[in-house]
């Protein structure tokens, strides 16, 4: 049975979908704006200009000309991959998809009459809004550091110039000198980048300044890989790293970024590098929108809408949606079910249940890769996990070869998946 | 509807890629007085060569014999492929220097493919074993014919495939996972299958096949087939 794009599936399409198609004005071609140009924005705006063939008109709304990865960025610091290897542009998705791409900031959203304000003024009109901005730092969550003294205390959580930055202060830390990592309380992005961020250091250290110290200051007991990183340390960077947790006062750690101390319940330590990477929240402009309950903005997984207002889609890292982890993996998961559904809705195209999925992959030394993986599906309070699994401790080398070589794969697929 | 999980040495043109399999099955006599292979095999002089292409160098367990070199190179991360196997049954010297494998190689290439082919049939995964473009792999399970016969429905297998996507890649790029686009409909199917049921080791690409009805595959292999 070959059905036509516009009638709705019968068996497999969520009836909750079939809303009318009412678009601004009702003449033109329904409009969808897409706020971030990350993983989860520009994905869904690929997506929904791609498959609409022209029939949904698509403006993307991004501040950035350069889109710096996170995910590997963390190799960068390892010296495994150049900046340049890490940065994309928008110029193929404007060119070949049609996509009008703004560069500007998004700095209101009036929710009754559907539009946006950008920074420089323009506003523009939506019949659906997907907000995609990823995250923003919690003000004081660790005290003494705020976005003024970020670049004394780099937190390199969203990639380009703080994981330059960071970069260099570690390149220029006295021999036998110590970094030190404030790692950020649950939920944050991407479960494992702070400890993959640690072995990568360490690689880079052993090899250039192998009497340093790694300090990890951390307020959560247990983390992501936990066990795979710890085996990963101990044989590749014996001695170099001391994890600290909240049995030992880490958390209440406050720093002083002009003293460059951090300060563990009450004990002060002198470091030479400081990565802060403070709580985390929505990208503020869910906040201005309306659109949060606490730090993050809770959407329907079947369709990635928002349950405070069904014109708007939240994707990656700042939806709150259930079992999935903050990564970009997801975002682009995501972002493929958001697209589906708003053409659904806009232009009465077949919509198919929702899958979800994800794998994270960390580097943890050369050639050592390690990942964890799972399957979601939506139910109607969240997303759903599935199945998983994740690497094991003991793996032979051919095998951690294997799946760091899997890891180079999947960049290039994802980053070509998001930019064309 | 039943699998079938074909055990016979796959005839016809699929094996021709490296070399002649049943030519190997008689060039295996060189080997035979010292190694084992298929159903049972045991170490003997040598280890077992069951599940050779993919098995690290120096990796079977209960086979305590290995020399120091084998065991090192295995370590350092030397795999059996065609390549490595290739060199080492050519002259096995040249691979692992102090090898205990008492064996002089053999110089002919082509009896060296042939035997090269007869070995792989009885690896893991045959298909996985880079030699030849997909079309070119023996199937290695054999679905019920109904399986085969559903007829996917490309609109749904291109949404499916949206998810496969962040990491094959539609233009078929391959920088480190496989490139899925353009196979015959039968053996996308086929090597779908071998992931759900787990012949294919791949712990990612089990969980992905582990959730798609035989509908859902039969769209994917319809979708990707055109692409
Ligand atoms: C060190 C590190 C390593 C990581 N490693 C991995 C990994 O290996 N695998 C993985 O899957 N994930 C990884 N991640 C996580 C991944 O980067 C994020 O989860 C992902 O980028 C989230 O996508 P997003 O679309 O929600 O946000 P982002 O990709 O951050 O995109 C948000 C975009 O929105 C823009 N924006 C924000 N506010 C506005 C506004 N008001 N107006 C207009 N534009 C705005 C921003 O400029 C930005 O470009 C890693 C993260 C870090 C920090
Ligand atoms: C005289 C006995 C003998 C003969 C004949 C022989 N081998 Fe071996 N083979 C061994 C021994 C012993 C080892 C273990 C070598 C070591 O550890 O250095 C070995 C190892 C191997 C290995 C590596 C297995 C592993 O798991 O690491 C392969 C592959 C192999 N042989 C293939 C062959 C093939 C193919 C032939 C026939 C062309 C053959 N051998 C002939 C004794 C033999
Ligand atoms: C997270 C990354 C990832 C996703 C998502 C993914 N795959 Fe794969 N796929 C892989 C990897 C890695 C391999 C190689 C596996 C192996 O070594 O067996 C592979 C192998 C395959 C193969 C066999 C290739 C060969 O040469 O034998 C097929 C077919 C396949 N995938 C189809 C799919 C389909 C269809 C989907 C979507 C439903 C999908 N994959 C989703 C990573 C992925």
């Amino acid at each position: 049975m070959k059905l036509t794009r516009r009638s709705f599936i019968g068996t497999t399409a969520a009836a909750t979908l079939a809303a009318p198609y009412v678009h601004a004005g009702g003449h033109g071609r329904p409009k969808v704006v897409v706020i971030g140009g990350g993983a989860g924005g520009a994905t869904a705006a690929r997506y929904i200009a791609k498959d609409s063939k022209g029939e949904i008109d698509v403006t993307l709304v991004e501040p950035s000309r350069s889109y710096y990865t996170c995910f590997f960025s963390n190799l960068y610091l390892g010296g495994f991959r150049s900046l340049d290897s890490i940065a994309h542009s928008y110029g193929t998705l404007a060119s070949a998809y049609g996509i009008n791409v703004v560069h500007d900031w998004a700095v209101g959203i009036d929710r009754d009459a559907r539009t946006v304000t950008l920074a420089g003024g323009t506003s523009l009109n939506y019949d659906r809004l997907i907000l995609s901005p990823g995250i923003d730092f919690v003000d004081g969550s660790v005290p003494g550091w705020d976005v003024s003294t970020q670049n004394a205390m780099p937190h390199a959580y969203k990639a380009g110039s703080q994981t330059e930055l960071l970069k260099a202060q570690i390149e220029a830390m006295p021999q036998g000198g110590t970094f030190a990592m404030v790692a950020p309380p649950n939920p944050y992005r991407c479960p494992p980048g702070p400890y993959e961020r640690v072995s990568m250091i360490a690689h880079k250290l052993k090899a250039e300044n192998p009497t340093a110290k790694i300090l990890i200051v951390d307020p959560k007991e247990k983390f992501s890989k936990q066990a795979l990183f710890e085996e990963g340390w101990n044989t590749n960077y014996a001695g170099m790293i001391e994890r600290i947790g909240p049995d030992f006062g880490a958390d209440k750690v406050s720093v002083d970024a002009g003293a460059m101390t951090v300060t563990i319940d009450g004990n002060v330590e002198k470091v030479d590098v400081c990565n802060v990477i403070p709580a985390m929240k929505a990208g503020r402009i869910c906040e201005i929108a309306g659109i949060t309950e606490g730090n993050w903005a809770p959407v329907n997984g079947h369709t990635m809408q928002s349950r405070i207002d069904e014109n708007i889609h939240v994707l990656g890292d700042a939806s709150a949606q259930g079992d999935m982890p903050k990564s970009g993996f997801s975002a682009n998961s995501q972002a493929k079910v958001a697209a589906m559904a708003v053409r659904g809705a806009l232009t009465g195209s077949k919509v198919f249940p929702a899958k979800f999925s994800n794998t994270c992959w960390s580097l943890i030394d050369t050639d050592n890769g390690v990942k964890v993986g799972a399957t979601y599906q939506a139910t109607d309070e969240k997303i759903a996990k599935v199945d998983g699994f994740v690497s094991q401790t003991g793996e032979d080398a051919a095998l951690r070869k294997a799946t760091y070589e899997e890891s180079i794969g999947w960049y290039s697929g994802i980053t070509s998946d998001m930019f064309g | 509807m039943t699998f079938v999980i074909v055990v016979g040495i796959a005839s016809s043109s699929s094996a021709d890629d490296i070399g002649n399999a049943e030519k190997g099955r008689e060039i295996f006599q060189k080997c035979a007085a010292c190694h084992q292979i298929g159903q049972d095999a045991k170490n003997r002089v040598g280890p077992h060569l069951n599940s050779l292409f993919g098995r690290a160098a120096g990796g079977v367990v209960d086979y305590t014999k290995y020399s120091k070199g084998m065991s090192r190179a295995g370590a350092d991360g030397l795999k059996w492929d065609l390549a490595s196997l290739d060199a080492y049954i050519e002259n096995p010297k040249a691979l692992v220097s102090d090898t205990r494998m008492n064996f002089r190689g053999i110089k002919d290439k082509t009896d060296r493919d042939d035997l090269l082919a007869f070995l792989r049939f009885y690896s893991d995964n045959p298909a996985n074993i880079p030699e030849a473009q997909p079309t070119a792999i023996a199937p290695e399970v054999a679905l019920a014919p109904e399986i085969l016969a559903i007829v996917g429905d490309t609109e749904y297998g291109e949404y499916l495939s949206s998810e496969c996507k962040t990491c094959h890649q539609s233009d078929g790029t391959d920088k480190g996972i496989p490139s899925i686009t353009g196979w015959p409909v039968d053996d996308f199917v086929v090597a779908m299958h071998a992931y759900k049921i787990k012949i294919r080791p791949h712990p990612v690409m089990q969980l992905m096949a582990g959730r798609l009805s035989d509908e859902e595959i039969a769209a994917l292999a319809a979708y990707f087939s055109e692409l």
